[in-house]
């Protein structure tokens, strides 16, 4: 068992990635969250910019993750910024998923029921507010679990990064197991923490399933 | 980018193809294998398949590629990088894919089943002749659907050191110095690949809606 006593020393390593897969989740989850709702705003309206976004979700829906995360960190040093592995890897994480989240929001958005945005019209709502109070909180509890879905491979993505020399959990495992050469054990913990947190996410989406058949969207 | 660059990138993209290929063939099987054993509902084996579809659906897969490429050695198996790219491909194709065919499953109606029973048909010939034609035309969109998620997330064969589309840039940006032109021609094989497969995903749905189910 000398094996585990060595990824017992080693914790160090395993949780600063952790933590840093975390702080990447978490920052671009949300960065992306808030540039879906906006795109779908911005969707309301029929003008060039709306078209101009209708054509960026769809070409980020035919990209792999990784070809977006190159292009910004291999890709921008060619026009003059050179961003940090962190922060392009951060950077292209928000982008990606914020086209997903538009697209599932967009998606609920064509089959929202006609009535209630009428009756907001009729009581004088302006654009913006009928979008942010009404639309957008139906929205977010209708689809809630697509979106939660979208989580999960948001987690599974930031492991794209060690490729591009992020320091983040699978990375910790690959230097973990190159200066101890014990890939199977390394390999195990780190499985069993990307688990972990998948789980958390999949009880947190099982709450919010709750919360919104409260509010009388069970059947969303 | 001159003709050899092109060339480079095309067998690149030839890479990720084959070595997707096999894993989306192997993956719809096994996954319909892991359905029906599931619906078997057999002690232990149940259990053991739930877990394996939990895990293969948390673990990422450069993960998964990095482990079963780096720790086959200590588990005294020879593998090369194409077989351990294949393995960790269809491993976690097969997850998705099952839970697609099981929903195919639950959602078939009892009264086929009845009326096949009682004009005398065995469990195996309903099997084939009835229920298995109209569970592929009803989980063909998601299985399309898996495909193109397979490909989007095949660039993590990249880390164990495959030419794939996504790393034959780094070679010839090695070359020219250009990183920029290699990586946009090759999103737009990626592109051009993943829109063929969503097209028909276009056309499978219309097939199922058809079939009203």
């Amino acid at each position: 068992m000398s094996e585990w006593n060595i990824i017992w020393e080693a914790r160090g390593a395993f949780l600063n990635g952790a933590l840093n897969t975390l702080i990447l989740f978490v920052l671009s989850v949300l960065a992306a969250f808030v540039i879906g709702c906006f795109s779908v705003y911005l969707l309301e309206g029929r003008n060039w910019l709306s078209t101009l976004l209708r054509g960026a979700i769809n070409l980020m829906r035919m990209l792999p993750f990784l070809v977006l995360a190159y292009l910004l960190y291999y890709g921008l040093p060619a026009l003059g910024v050179k961003p940090s592995a962190w922060g392009a890897g951060l950077v292209a994480l928000a982008i990606y998923h914020a086209a997903y989240f538009a697209e599932i929001l967009r998606g609920a958005r064509l089959v929202l029921p006609l009535g209630q945005v009428e009756a907001a019209k009729a009581h004088g709502f302006r654009p913006g507010r009928l979008y942010w109070r009404i639309i957008l909180p139906q929205l977010v509890i209708r689809t809630r679990p697509l979106l939660g879905n979208q989580l999960i491979y948001a987690l599974k993505d930031t492991a794209f990064l060690t490729i591009i020399t992020v320091q983040e959990l699978t990375a910790a495992a690959n230097s973990v197991q190159a200066t101890y050469f014990i890939p199977s054990e390394a390999f195990i913990v780190v499985i069993a923490l990307y688990w972990i947190i998948s789980i958390c996410l999949e009880l947190a989406l099982k709450w919010a399933s709750r919360f919104g058949a409260k509010r009388g969207f069970e059947h969303a | 980018m001159n003709g050899q660059a092109w060339l480079l990138l095309l067998e690149g993209a030839w890479t990720t193809l084959w070595i997707s290929s096999i894993a989306i063939a192997l993956g719809v099987v096994i996954g319909l294998g892991i359905a029906l054993l599931r619906m078997a509902r057999i002690p232990f084996v149940e259990q053991a398949l739930v877990l394996y579809v939990s895990l293969a659906r948390a673990t990422p897969l450069v993960t998964l590629v990095l482990f079963i490429f780096l720790s086959a050695p200590t588990f005294g198996l020879a593998m090369d990088r194409n077989t351990a790219a294949i393995l960790a491909l269809t491993l976690n194709t097969a997850a998705f894919n099952a839970e697609v065919w099981r929903t195919a499953f639950i959602s078939f109606s009892r009264e086929q089943k009845e009326a096949a029973l009682a004009c005398g048909m065995t469990n195996g010939v309903f099997f084939r002749r009835i229920m298995l034609p109209q569970m592929i035309t009803s989980s063909l969109p998601g299985l399309v659907n898996e495909m193109s998620f397979l490909i989007k997330s095949s660039p993590a064969i990249a880390v164990i050191g495959i030419v794939d589309l996504t790393r034959v840039t780094n070679r010839i940006s090695a070359v020219t110095y250009e990183p920029l032109p290699p990586i946009l021609a090759a999103a737009l094989l990626y592109m051009l690949i993943i829109g063929v497969l969503l097209k028909v995903q276009a056309i499978a749905e219309k097939k199922a809606n058809r079939l009203a189910m």
